[in-house]
């Protein structure tokens, strides 16, 4: 029988660790080849961010031709403040999306967050930096709450938020009490947080520092791959090539800003939280066993990760979200009313998340979406808002574009499935 | 021969009303495959639950390397060595084979997950069971069934075991990758380890196990060296009497040939 043979032998019949193995297409190495190989991704289904970015060019360009203003530094400066609060209600969308449930209570929480903010800034004379911090932690305990009853009593998702979406717009009613509007100080921190641009030679310096920080990350990682001798390793063409796609929006976006009033502080914390974010799921254990939760549950319990405290902090972290957005809201508009984020931003939030590519089928997506796709809906806003159409006309189009990235998702899938790429 | 790695004596267990296991031995030696065999309901999967800490034996001992010990829970089992691959295969498919490999023993460097080290392992891990596959970096879901067997099998050996139980590895899986999974049990045992194979298939029997421990109805129902036992005494231990159908088969076979002499 052959396993009688001795285990020595085995060892030095094996060659040495060789790789790559023959049957793996490597065609890396060239201009071409990348081309190549990011063809024949396409093709597989995995589409990543490529879709998203055509219709972002694409709105921006017939808005555009229908009016001249829209690419203007002005409003494009308006429209990364205005994205910045439902984008930051979808970067917690996406983790609990990821997970393969839902969270509708986001649009409440945040108007909680925002009522709470401004009753403990302005009827309670909290500092305002302390009525934000209760603000988020309030919203930080929601989640925990819908978290633990979803994952530990084992409601649906579906159902734990659904009473959250009625129970947190009942407290924003009542904390806001009969006078239904709260205006807060147009000087304070809360203000600060939309009212704040950065002089030009700081936004050029963030910017510079985020490109640079990312070229020498990448670089010394794929250094390190190749010196560990795995095939996987990038070459520093590819890598030079991901730094200026990553850099031409960058600074493009830095210049434009600075020509108006500079890099919105708002939109910055957006971005901020959607790099951190990125970072945590793609880098960290938490991160994997979040995707492996969203991809098999049973599995992952096997693997020894504990499911329920991931999903409880998932729906933690996305209600803190949430709340973050409430009180940008809040700072937005200088006051905290009856409909601050009671109306669209939830149905925006969730299908920002679809839109910039985050599947609702669990386990597949990532950060990116929510800036991606806080940015398509905003394009779409701010351009009906130039052309001075209603809201008919927006919704119908976001109900468009919304179905579009689901029959893209859904044929992606497809795609995967019989390119065997999962 | 050594002490044996693992030594069950007198194992019972009892669901309410019924008695699933009463009064069982079993031995597993390092460098040894053991196939567990036995009718549907005979006891096999109760008694892996039993080894693997799933459910704990309600009587009997346990003895890991001569020493005594309690099995309670599962991390008591894979606290000793003991890894189990169940059925269903516990694998994420929107995970690579890298993240599969490490999922909840991520290595970590500086706080961050450590790819490089974790792919290198994972390839190095790999290469010495000879396993052949072209990148580690595609979602399992892209992954044949026999490669995800062996994937995770190859995830339970990263704990360093020293018994590797294996339910079923091969059912529904195609000739050849019946064949690299079987190649595989056979690098374990080179490897030094004790291997439980619990299988229907007599040929994957016959072909890599050095000894069949039968099962009926919750006993033990013998002990055969496999390559010196004929294949019809282990089917009658399995199936209980000399009277039952494949027996009696064999019987009116042998008279027919016989007579036909």
């Amino acid at each position: 029988m052959a396993a009688q043979q001795a285990p020595a032998a085995g060892e030095e019949q094996r060659p040495a660790p060789a790789r790559p193995d023959p049957r793996l297409i490597v065609t890396r190495t060239t201009p071409a080849g990348l081309a190549q190989a990011g063809l024949r991704r396409l093709r597989g289904g995995e589409l990543g961010p490529v879709p998203v970015i055509v219709a972002l060019i694409l709105i921006c360009a017939v808005f555009q031709t229908m009016h001249e203003r829209f690419l203007s530094p002005q409003n494009l400066s308006n429209l990364t403040v205005q994205v910045a609060a439902v984008g930051l209600m979808t970067t917690g969308v996406i983790m609990v999306l990821l997970l393969g449930e839902i969270d509708l209570s986001i649009g409440s929480v945040a108007g909680a967050s925002a009522a709470i903010t401004a009753v403990l800034a302005v009827r309670y004379g909290l500092p305002e930096w302390a009525a934000i911090a209760a603000a988020v932690g309030a919203g930080l305990a929601i989640g925990l709450v819908h978290g633990t009853i979803f994952a530990k009593v084992g409601v649906p998702a579906f159902v734990v938020t659904l009473a959250g979406l009625l129970g947190w717009q009942g407290l924003q009613l009542q904390l806001l009490g009969d006078d239904g509007t709260i205006n807060i100080s147009d000087s304070g921190a809360i203000a600060a947080l939309t009212q704040t641009y950065f002089v030009p030679w700081m936004g050029w310096l963030i910017g510079g520092g985020a490109v640079l920080l990312y070229a020498v990350l990448t670089f010394t990682g794929e250094r390190r791959r190749a010196a560990a001798g795995l095939a996987t390793a990038r070459p520093p063409a590819e890598v030079a090539l991901r730094t200026l796609l990553l850099a031409v929006p960058v600074f493009g976006g830095v210049a434009v800003l600075n020509q108006f009033k500079g890099v919105p502080l708002a939109f910055l914390i957006f971005v901020g939280f959607v790099v951190a974010f990125d970072l945590m799921l793609r880098k960290t254990r938490y991160g994997r066993m979040v995707f492996a939760v969203g991809g098999g549950a049973e599995a992952a319990r096997r693997a020894g990760i504990n499911v329920d405290l991931i999903r409880i902090s998932v729906f933690g972290l996305a209600s803190m979200l949430a709340a973050i957005g409430g009180v940008v809201l809040v700072s937005r508009s200088f006051s905290a009313s009856l409909d601050t984020a009671a109306g669209e931003e939830l149905m925006m939030a969730i299908a920002a998340a679809v839109i910039g590519g985050t599947s609702l089928f669990g386990g597949r997506g990532n950060a990116y979406s929510a800036l991606l796709g806080g940015l398509v809906l905003g394009a779409i806003t701010s351009g009906l808002y130039l052309l001075q159409m209603g809201t008919p006309v927006r919704y119908m189009i976001t109900a468009v574009v919304l179905l579009i990235a689901v029959v893209l998702d859904a044929f992606s899938r497809r795609s995967r499935r019989t390119h065997a790429r999962g | 021969m050594s002490t044996p790695v693992l030594e069950l004596s007198g194992i019972s267990k009892r669901f309410g009303a019924v008695q699933a296991l009463s009064d069982v031995d079993l031995t597993i030696a390092a460098g040894e495959v053991v196939a567990l065999l036995g009718d549907n309901g005979a006891g096999k999967s109760t008694l892996v639950k039993v080894i693997a800490g799933a459910h704990p034996a309600d009587g009997g001992t346990i003895r890991w390397e001569g020493r005594e010990v309690t099995v309670s829970r599962p991390a008591d089992a894979q606290r000793l060595g003991i890894a189990t691959i169940y059925q269903d295969l516990a694998l994420c498919d929107n995970l690579d084979i890298v993240g599969n490999l490490f999922l909840g023993v991520e290595k970590t460097r500086l706080g961050a997950l450590d790819e490089v080290e974790m792919e290198r392992t994972a390839a190095e891990l790999l290469d010495s069971l000879s396993v052949k596959i072209p990148s580690l970096r595609v979602p399992v879901a892209s992954l044949s069934g026999g490669q995800r067997q062996i994937i995770a099998i190859a995830r339970s050996l990263l704990g360093e075991p020293k018994v590797v139980m294996l339910d079923e590895p091969t059912a529904a899986l195609g000739v050849a990758q019946t064949a690299q999974v079987l190649d595989l049990i056979e690098r374990l045992r080179d490897r030094g380890l004790g291997v439980v194979l619990i299988s229907h298939n007599m040929a994957d029997v016959r072909a890599v196990a050095d000894r069949a421990a039968v099962l009926r109805l919750g006993r033990n129902a013998g002990d055969f060296p496999v390559q010196d036992t004929p294949y019809e005494e282990i089917v009658a231990a399995i199936t209980g009497a000399a009277d039952n159908p494949v027996a009696r088969r064999q019987q009116r076979a042998a008279t027919a040939r016989t007579g036909a002499e």
